[in-house]
């Protein structure tokens, strides 16, 4: 009698209950997931398929990490895979992003052109709403990058990879990542610029 | 001065690639050299600078840890485990 209550709750200890995933984990899960990619649609998708997927290997967990880093674990290579299955497409918007560019600096000296320099946004003392308007602002020129610029510079940012294992996941050299890395720092800066005030 | 100095020091375009790559930590002693140079003498680039790290700043501290999921998209994820739970 005794032992089988001691088994009972050691299988609790070591095993996870499901039932309280949701309420446990699912805003943490979601937040890691929004700051990778940025659209909200995708990222309840994965926060949804993360729990099922956990459920179909839930026999394999084995109570070596936490439940919380397993879950994470999980959830990160789905986001893996949304970038690398979305970094294989939208040639044409990396055109477009490109050509977009081409007048920033002076052909001939690389100077900036007059219309694209950068000019101060007038942010000297960090007011925090004006900080707020501008993350806003941030955030829809985010939503207008091509997809495997947000992808590269989201891998960079956010999970403090090296370069070269952002390229081999992405297949990039590595001066294909850094003209990347720039065009899209330039892109972004351009697009605030435009939208601010 | 040689033919790749005079560049750095008047090409904006190189600039701010360095500067892209300098925050990463990842360019040449000779590369900061110009850098510095160019920085220097150039304040557009000297604000493309700052606002660079501004936006780095702005995207690793997105989101708030107030950001939530709906009550309704919680309660529906719930009844789909407890679904999937019974199945077996």
């Amino acid at each position: 009698m005794n032992e089988e209550k001691q088994k009972s709750s050691l299988a609790k200890q070591i095993h996870s209950d499901p039932v309280t995933w949701v309420d446990q984990y699912a805003n943490y899960l979601y937040r890691f997931a929004i700051a990778r990619l940025r659209d909200e649609e995708v990222a309840r998708d994965l926060v949804q398929d993360t729990f099922l997927a956990a459920l179909q290997q839930l026999s394999r967990f084995e109570g070596k990490s936490s439940e919380k880093t397993w879950l994470a674990a999980i959830l990160k290579n789905k986001i893996s895979d949304f970038h690398r299955n979305r970094a294989t497409k939208g040639l044409k918007e990396i055109k477009q992003a490109e050509s977009d560019q081409q007048h920033f600096f002076d052909k001939e000296n690389g100077h900036w052109n007059a219309a694209h320099a950068p000019r101060a946004f007038g942010l000297e003392n960090d007011n925090p709403l004006l900080m707020k308007e501008l993350g806003e602002i941030l955030n829809e020129c985010l939503k207008k990058l091509p997809a495997l610029w947000f992808t590269v510079f989201s891998m960079k940012h956010m999970d403090d990879l090296e370069s070269e294992s952002i390229c081999t996941e992405l297949k990039l050299s590595d001066s294909n990542f850094w003209v990347i890395m720039h065009r899209t720092k330039l892109n972004l800066r351009a697009c605030i610029q435009k939208h601010w005030n | 001065m040689t033919g790749a100095l005079k560049n750095i020091i008047y090409n904006c375009r190189a600039a701010t690639l360095l500067i892209e790559k300098r925050m990463l930590g990842e360019i040449t002693a000779v590369e900061t050299l110009k850098l510095r140079i160019h920085l220097a003498g150039c304040s557009f680039c000297r604000t493309y600078q700052q606002q660079s790290l501004l936006i780095n700043r702005l995207f690793t501290g997105f989101p708030s840890p107030e950001l939530k999921l709906d009550e309704e998209f919680m309660a529906s994820l719930k009844q789909k485990i407890e679904k999937e739970i019974n199945k077996n």
